[in-house]
């Protein structure tokens, strides 16, 4: 986990926790969340908890609508295989973004 | 175009700070609902509304001006009007619902009283202390101003001795039952969704008559209900807070047959409601999917919640009937 917190060279997950209980670190990248999104943006959520998880901080930033899209209708995490609780995880990331100052 | 989303979310997190909702309505509107039903005032039993089926009317009439003003050379001054906002309440200029828009709203309140009475329950009502619980600046990530207005809650809620509080819509449901708790050092209030309520007054025989999930002939009812039902799950009763049996039993022990569409249960698909303040296009898009998936079951449909009624009633467009599970069960003993 510190390996992929450190990649894109800012310790993300570390800010993100400091926020609230986020855990996208034990994503396993299957995609079943994407699949079974009812907004069907391909980034979503996936790809972005792939990008909190790395530290990529400006794909996060580039990603805003998509993370103020998200339903947190929780239908992803009703067939996550990890249990990933994505719908706070999204919410922590909103929080992040507004601390940012938005866009 | 968009509207800036921070310019959006400082707006709806400033009314929460500076006027106690994200949207903010009139202290006599919002008790609008209580007129002429005698509802004690306080007590340890009472019905929280959290405000949500009042603030649909004026959450429509916002959306729209919004999506007028995304399409208009205004939309670049969204920041202007986030500073304007904290000194006038410019909400309340974008959106004002007709009187008949606004008392259709009334409605739902009304039929919870009606039928918690008929089961035997008399809630008190905290009046213009039932306050918004605060959904949807959670949902935004504003976490902070939200612990602070839950604490107003609590406080209100201390004040009036409310031991339990009896919730009309899933999102007031999973704040003060679910998400107040980790906000809060204290917070004791019972809290149950009227559904569950209700359910838990059925009585044994009416219990073992329902039969969720299955498909029973349609039984003749009274008023001018329908005998079967397609039942669409709010997101929030049924994947946050675990309300998936209680609205099948109680239709089922009132008459009325539930069908299940494609996606039901803890599988139930989003009205889109959630993006309508900030992406309505897309909130559309995805209300529209979903009426389609329980068109294919029936034209007359059920909603347990404020927003999946106005969404999903919006994107079917006259094509299926959408009504209120409360309408639905005081229909179906003669008594709208």
């Amino acid at each position: 986990m510190t390996a992929l917190a450190t990649v894109g060279g800012a310790a993300l997950g570390d800010k993100l926790r400091a926020l609230g209980a986020f855990d996208a670190e034990t994503c396993m990248s299957c995609g079943i969340c994407t699949a079974t999104c009812p907004l069907g943006i391909d980034v979503l959520p996936r790809q972005l908890l792939r990008h909190a998880a790395l530290g990529l901080e400006q794909r996060i930033r580039d990603e805003q609508e998509v993370v103020f899209s998200c339903l947190l209708c929780r239908a992803c995490e009703q067939s996550c295989p990890a249990g990933v609780h994505i719908a706070q995880d999204i919410r922590l990331l909103r929080r992040w973004l507004l601390e940012q100052g938005g866009e | 175009m968009a509207l800036a989303t921070a310019d959006v979310v400082g707006i709806l997190g400033d009314n929460l700070r500076l006027r106690g909702s994200v949207l903010p309505i009139p202290n006599r509107r919002a008790v609008h609902w209580t007129r002429g039903l005698e509802l004690r005032r306080g007590g340890a039993t009472v019905l929280y509304t959290g405000q949500m089926y009042q603030l649909v009317p004026y959450i429509e009439r916002l959306v729209a001006a919004e999506q007028q003003l995304a399409d208009s050379p205004l939309a670049r001054f969204t920041g202007l009007g986030r500073r304007v906002n904290r000194i006038v309440n410019v909400s309340a200029f974008m959106g004002r619902p007709s009187r008949t828009e606004r008392e259709r709203s009334e409605e739902a309140p009304r039929r919870v009283v009606a039928l918690l009475r008929g089961a035997g329950v008399e809630p008190g009502c905290l009046f213009e202390d039932d306050l918004y619980s605060g959904t949807l600046a959670y949902d935004l990530g504003l976490d902070e101003l939200v612990a602070a207005h839950a604490r107003r809650v609590q406080a209100v809620l201390r004040r009036h001795g409310v031991r339990t509080a009896i919730t009309i819509d899933p999102h007031t449901t999973h704040m003060l039952r679910t998400i107040y708790p980790t906000l809060l050092d204290g917070w004791d209030v019972d809290v149950r969704s009227y559904l569950e309520v209700l359910a838990g007054a059925l009585a044994p025989a009416d219990a073992l008559t329902a039969a969720p999930y299955a498909s029973p002939p349609p039984a003749p009812v009274s008023g001018s209900g329908a005998a079967a039902v397609a039942l669409h799950d709010s997101c929030v009763y049924a994947r946050h807070e675990g309300v998936v049996e209680e609205p099948r039993r109680l239709l089922a022990a009132a008459g009325v047959a539930v069908l299940e569409p494609e996606q039901a249960g803890k599988f139930t698909w989003c009205c889109g409601g959630p993006a309508e303040a900030l992406f309505p296009e897309r909130a559309l898009a995805t209300a529209q999917q979903r009426v389609a998936q329980l068109r294919a079951v029936s034209s007359e449909c059920v909603t347990m919640c404020p927003l999946c009624l106005v969404n999903l009633s919006k994107a079917a467009d006259g094509a299926v009937r959408f009504r209120d599970i409360a309408e639905v069960l005081l229909d179906a003993r003669g008594d709208r």
